[in-house]
């Protein structure tokens, strides 16, 4: 490690997307900081019903009441009187690439969305600091009765499915974190898959933050039908300013009997970005839920994917990859619930620390009574690049039914000079080396996803090394 | 080729080379023949360049260049290759993406994807390796016999100018020892050195040397034909520490 150079400027060097757009808005909030003005005033300008309101202002109030976890990552730079909690860029949402202005257009250019589109998705959200700024559905699926909307556009046009379903399965007041993005939120996505529909290729949503002392809250909801199929892709970056953003999102998945729902992250936030997220599924009878969750940037990340199997014969899974570099805390893990019979899990969390980089796995498996028949495995590994670095494994586990099969393993590697020497001495150079034992390390997780995600994740995870070593 | 001179090289305090000297030739074959303990291991991971070791004195040329200063890629893509007693294992790399990589490193050109697939299958083919050996894990869970033919695999993939081989008959069938001599006699010619250091005279039934030295106590004591080493076997280890034992001691 070079010494001589701040932690500060080494690891945010290595950020690519850090670049910025003038700050051009439509509207924003007329100060920083949360209060009920504040929040009454984002629902009038999206002009939401009545309930909405006193749903958000409910939600203000259990935030303001609980106080700022301390179990977790350092949240004592966090000010969240410091932030922006609502800014609109434009007027209207695009419907082609051509309504949404240059500079933001350019943005999604550079982050490869408009290309991606064009080639492996089947719809493609855009989200730009609060609201969606453009929106597309392939015309197959719209004909097949896929809803795949922006969340504000959900609440418009399908109030009756979000009244029933938001909120339910993350209730505002679950963590002061939901309870803020209750009372803010703004964008996300809403997806309704109607029964027997398998989107065979993804569906993306690509969030930016793009305004200083920003906070980004979108929200999503996606209610997988009867037998249905869909993969939800989200990414995310941000510019890389001094002072710290904030983003704090809440993703709710209902996979009815037989659907099956997969939702991968990639999220590569800027350096000077709170990631406090929350995201919970049900799975019902014979239903699948799987996150594939890759954090690699942010200052800290919280974040553990949940899975509640509510019905006999559901399967949820969690694949988490972490990439703690200097400076960087992720703190990520998953929870499985297994609240009925014959139910299964997998947990399966990977991650690497370097530098002063500290990477936490935090995860929970509860089995409740007559869940008989469950099995769980739940397997974390931890790769240390260099001394310094650091990793924690907090596990616990809630067993209360006998018939169960459980299975939990854990460990903890270091590169070793060995490694090292015998890959450069086939002329790999250390940083190429050190590269090529990260890429096996999580190939398990790589190879589950599609492979140009996968490629990418490779790719950025190489972005982040660069120069980390010599 | 290779130059070795009065080499002092420590680890961890201890002084384990105390004043090597080897001069190896182009197109030549050296055996160097010790006891455990010799030094034999230290010496092959100094001159590939292993941080872990002090070099405190003397000098090591290649090609006429001093490569006291490089580091393990830059030895490798001079021409220097070091097959491993004890190779590291690499989860999740295959053998097939390794030798890829490692041979793009060390070639000024890369080659295409076909140039590459049809070289990797060439070479698994001398060493008589499963195709399906390819998409391995690196080392993860192969046999003794497996890791030795593997760097057998990457020395012909890699074409050194000089290989330097540790110990590589050890644990070893006939078989195996067989297709692992098959390897190197595959690029045996007036460009392609190698050090062969052994416990064992044994592979040198197969690997013909032009040079045999004797390595006790962190020099070479002895060197003669390729019969010094049939004498070794003859007369064992005793023999030479009863012989030269008190000239490694001075």
């Amino acid at each position: 490690m070079p010494e001589d150079k701040s932690i500060q400027e080494l690891g945010l060097d290595e950020y690519k997307f850090g670049f910025h757009d003038p700050e051009d808005y439509f509207f924003r909030t007329p100060r920083k900081g949360i209060d009920p003005e504040i929040v009454a005033m984002i629902s009038r300008h999206k002009n939401e019903p009545e309930w909405m309101l006193e749903y958000r202002l409910k939600a203000l109030q259990s935030f303001l009441d609980r106080p700022t976890p301390q179990w977790g990552g350092d949240l004592s730079d966090l000010d969240f009187d410091e932030i922006y909690y609502y800014i609109r860029p434009m007027e209207n949402q695009g419907r082609s690439w051509d309504d949404v202005p240059d500079d933001i257009k350019n943005t999604f250019e550079k982050l490869g969305i408009p290309q991606a589109e064009r080639e492996s998705l089947a719809g493609v959200g855009a989200q730009y600091d609060s609201e969606v700024v453009y929106h597309s559905l392939k015309e197959e699926w719209n004909n097949a009765g896929v809803v795949f909307m922006d969340m504000d556009s959900g609440l418009r046009e399908h109030e009756d499915l979000v009244r029933e379903y938001f909120g339910t399965i993350i209730p505002a007041d679950d963590n002061k974190f939901s309870a803020l993005n209750s009372a803010v939120w703004s964008g996300g996505s809403f997806v309704y898959v109607p029964p027997g529909v398998h989107i065979d290729i993804p569906l993306q949503a690509y969030f930016r933050i793009n305004a200083e002392n920003m906070g980004q809250f979108e929200r999503t909801l996606i209610i997988a039908d009867e037998g249905s199929y869909v993969h939800y892709i989200e990414g995310c970056t941000a510019p890389t300013y001094t002072t710290n953003s904030l983003h704090s999102a809440v993703v709710e998945l209902i996979a009815k009997p037989n659907a099956r729902i997969r939702y991968s992250t990639i999220q590569n936030w800027s350096h000077n970005t709170y990631n406090l997220v929350t995201k919970r599924a049900v799975a019902e009878e014979n239903a699948t839920v799987e996150w594939v969750d890759g954090n690699l940037g942010s200052k800290l990340t919280m974040k553990y994917p949940a899975v509640y199997l509510t019905g006999e014969g559901a399967r949820g899974e969690i694949l988490s990859v972490a990439y703690a570099g200097d400076g960087q805390h992720q703190d990520a893990g998953g929870k499985v619930v297994h609240a009925a019979p014959n139910t299964s899990s997998l947990i399966t969390s990977k991650s690497i620390s370097r530098g002063t980089g500290r990477s936490t796995y935090r995860g929970l498996l509860k089995v409740h009574e007559g869940a008989v028949g469950s099995k769980s495995r739940v397997e974390c590994d931890a790769l240390l690049l260099d001394e310094n670095a650091r990793t924690d494994t907090y596990p616990y586990i809630e067993i209360e039914e006998k018939k169960v099969n459980t299975e939990h393993e854990a460990t903890v590697s270091k590169v070793g000079e060995d490694q090292l020497f015998y890959l450069m001495s086939r002329g790999l150079s250390e940083e190429a080396a050190m590269a090529m034992v990260v890429n096996g390390f999580i190939e398990p997780i790589a190879k589950e996803l599609p492979l140009e995600y996968a490629i990418e994740l490779n790719r950025l995870i190489q972005l982040e090394m660069e120069g980390s070593v010599g | 080729m290779l130059k070795v001179d009065n080499l002092h090289v420590e680890i961890e305090g201890g002084e384990i080379l105390k004043g090597l000297g080897l001069e190896v030739g182009k197109g030549e074959i050296h055996a160097i023949m010790g006891p455990n303990g010799s030094g034999k291991s230290t010496l092959s991971n100094v001159l590939m360049g292993h941080p872990r070791y002090d070099v405190t004195d003397g000098t090591i040329e290649f090609m006429g260049e001093d490569v006291m200063e490089l580091e393990a890629d830059e030895r490798a893509r001079l021409g220097m290759f070091l097959a491993f007693q004890y190779p590291s294992e690499v989860p999740g790399v295959s053998v097939a993406n390794f030798l890829r990589t490692a041979v793009n490193s060390v070639r000024e050109n890369e080659l295409s994807v076909m140039e590459m697939y049809r070289l990797i299958q060439e070479k698994m083919k001398i060493m008589q390796m499963d195709p399906k050996f390819a998409e391995r894990y690196l080392n993860e869970g192969f046999s003794g016999g497996e890791k030795k033919r593997n760097e057998i695999l990457q020395m012909l993939m890699l074409e050194p100018k000089l290989a330097i081989m540790d110990e590589t008959d050890s644990g070893l069938d006939i078989d195996a020892l067989q297709v692992v001599s098959k390897g190197v006699n595959e690029l045996r010619g007036p460009e392609f050195s190698a050090v062969i250091i052994t416990h064992y005279q044994r592979i040198l039934r197969y690997i013909e040397p032009d040079h045999v030295h004797v390595m006790l106590d962190g020099r070479i004591v002895t060197s003669g034909g390729k019969d010094l080493a049939l004498d070794l076997e003859d007369k064992g280890y005793d023999w030479v520490r009863q012989e030269f034992g008190s000239a490694a001691q001075s």
